[in-house]
């Protein structure tokens, strides 16, 4: 009855949204379709293809997967000794792990560089024991520990989260009907927790493919990631539309692994945190 | 019982790897010397610098200032949003849902370059467009919020107080409002902390002069960084 009058209170955002979401996205199509002289062209698109394009896509899809693999590497054995422990302060535990999400993240990648570059503190204290410092400043190991580093909390909250929900009894009754601790994690844990590691793929790839920061600074600005260029298409050689273009073979990039690991579930993620 | 311990030490581990940068980061803040090795001993000069240090001051406030009013701007269209939202037919619902969700699952870099292509058209890159812009990208987090309370909400009792004639906006802030409250709540603290911790997007739409923490920082990096920013 008086359903179609609540509805209005949305108008407000119906009005943000299409303002501040889908127009500046035609806007990005419409700048990537378009050349200077705003005649229709394919060729922002493709440029993605372009040799020196390529490769840092190629560099950014890869550093982009083993970053995720390792979140999850390390990420599932925290969940599935939190879940075998009886503590209760697995709250606590939880909140301490994702604590540092708090943290601004450009800080968190500064500490990073200086715990990490030629004379920073690990190879001071290397030195000091004897050993011969390591060398990974600017080279793709840096911005690969960066990016886990930065990004290992968003995968740990919707895996623990997944894995902390599976309900005892399911496990029970998996142990009572002759299942041994191998078929348990193979049969039932993993595949209850498949959601909360694919909302955790998306939520770790997704922003690892697209930086650029990470690359800069830990990467010395001379690994070229494909964020890096569309930054500097943007400012420094102003060329709006091929950036424009680059944006969105990149956006096509993202959605296809949004698709391919499910929706977007970040209500899982979000739901404990407070 | 190893396996236990193990997993302890794990877990210990684990937290070393996150916090260790952090922790670094705070002992410097009381260094005295201005190496980033070197100690030289426990001082608070830096902080005293900070306090003195304008344009640190500044951004800082325009950080704060940016995260509460662009959360709170994102917490009353959000809730009314999510009510509009709520009461939508199942078409309309799901278009919304999709439409909330995009920002979220939008790379950063696509956001912002588009929220920069559409702003120049119009704004002076400045304090607004970057306030426009942490808007849009808080929205989704309070409607995020804010729906799932709405679902769990028992709508009966609001509509057995209109019954027994309360008036819409009296219902509205006694029995509606305390049910989604902690949703709201919840969405708020998240569009804070998002907007605080942004980069990305206030990179590409601030204007020159506008500075946020963490584009500040950003600017240093390349100056080479003085450690009252660590405070």
């Amino acid at each position: 009855m008086n359903r179609n009058r609540y509805r209005l209170l949305s108008i407000p955002y119906v009005i943000w949204v299409i303002g501040f979401t889908l127009i500046p996205i035609l806007f990005i199509l419409i700048r990537a379709l378009t050349d200077d002289g705003g005649a229709f062209t394919l060729t922002n698109i493709v440029a993605i293809f372009s040799p020196l394009h390529r490769k840092a896509l190629i560099m950014s899809l890869c550093l982009a997967f083993i970053s995720t693999l390792i979140c999850i590497i390390l990420a599932y054995p925290v969940a599935l000794i939190l879940r075998g422990s009886r503590i209760k302060k697995k709250n606590i535990i939880l909140f301490i792990l994702i604590l540092p999400m708090w943290m601004n993240f450009i800080l968190r990648i500064l500490a990073m560089q200086m715990l990490i570059s030629n004379n920073g503190i690990i190879n001071h204290i290397l030195e000091l024991a004897g050993l011969s410092p390591m060398n990974i400043i600017n080279t793709p190991r840096a911005i690969v520990l960066g990016m886990v580093y930065d990004y290992l909390p968003y995968m740990l909250l919707p895996v623990l989260n997944s894995i902390l929900s599976i309900p005892e009894d399911v496990i029970e009754a998996a142990k009572d009907l002759g299942s041994d601790k191998f078929h348990v994690l193979t049969r039932i844990i993993i595949p209850l927790s498949l959601t909360g590691v694919g909302s955790g793929i998306t939520m770790v790839f997704v922003p690892s493919m697209t930086e650029f920061v990470i690359a800069n600074i830990l990467g010395g600005g001379k690994i070229q990631l494909l964020g890096n260029i569309i930054e500097q298409e943007f400012t420094v050689s102003m060329n709006w539309n091929l950036g424009s273009g680059l944006s969105v073979s990149l956006m096509a990039f993202v959605l296809i692994t949004s698709f391919i690991f499910g929706r977007n579930n970040e209500s899982t993620a979000t739901g404990i945190t407070i | 019982m190893i396996s236990k311990t193990l997993g302890k030490i794990y877990i210990a581990l684990i937290m070393i790897f996150l916090y260790a940068p952090i922790g670094v980061l705070i002992v410097l803040s009381f260094n005295d010397s201005r190496s980033r090795v070197v100690w030289g001993g426990f001082t608070l000069d830096w902080y005293t610098s900070l306090l003195n240090n304008s344009t640190i001051m500044k951004a800082l406030g325009t950080t704060f200032g940016l995260a509460l009013s662009s959360a709170l701007i994102a917490s009353v269209l959000g809730v009314l949003g999510a009510i509009g939202i709520y009461s939508m037919r199942q078409k309309g619902y799901k278009l919304m849902l999709f439409a909330t969700n995009i920002p979220m699952i939008n790379a950063d870099i696509v956001t912002g370059i588009a929220l920069l292509l559409w702003f120049v058209r119009f704004l002076p890159l400045g304090f607004t467009s970057v306030l426009l812009a942490h808007v849009t990208f808080n929205i989704p987090y309070v409607i995020l919020c804010v729906l799932p309370k709405l679902k769990d909400m028992d709508i009966y009792q609001y509509e057995a107080a209109l019954d027994l004639g309360a008036k819409e906006s009296y219902a509205f802030i006694h029995i509606l409002l305390p049910q989604i409250l902690p949703g709201v709540l919840s969405g708020f603290l998240m569009a804070v902390t998002m907007s605080m911790d942004d980069f990305v997007i206030t990179y590409f739409t601030k204007g020159a002069g506008v500075n946020t923490l963490s584009t500040l920082i950003y600017g240093q990096i390349r100056k080479g960084i003085k450690p009252e920013i660590y405070v």
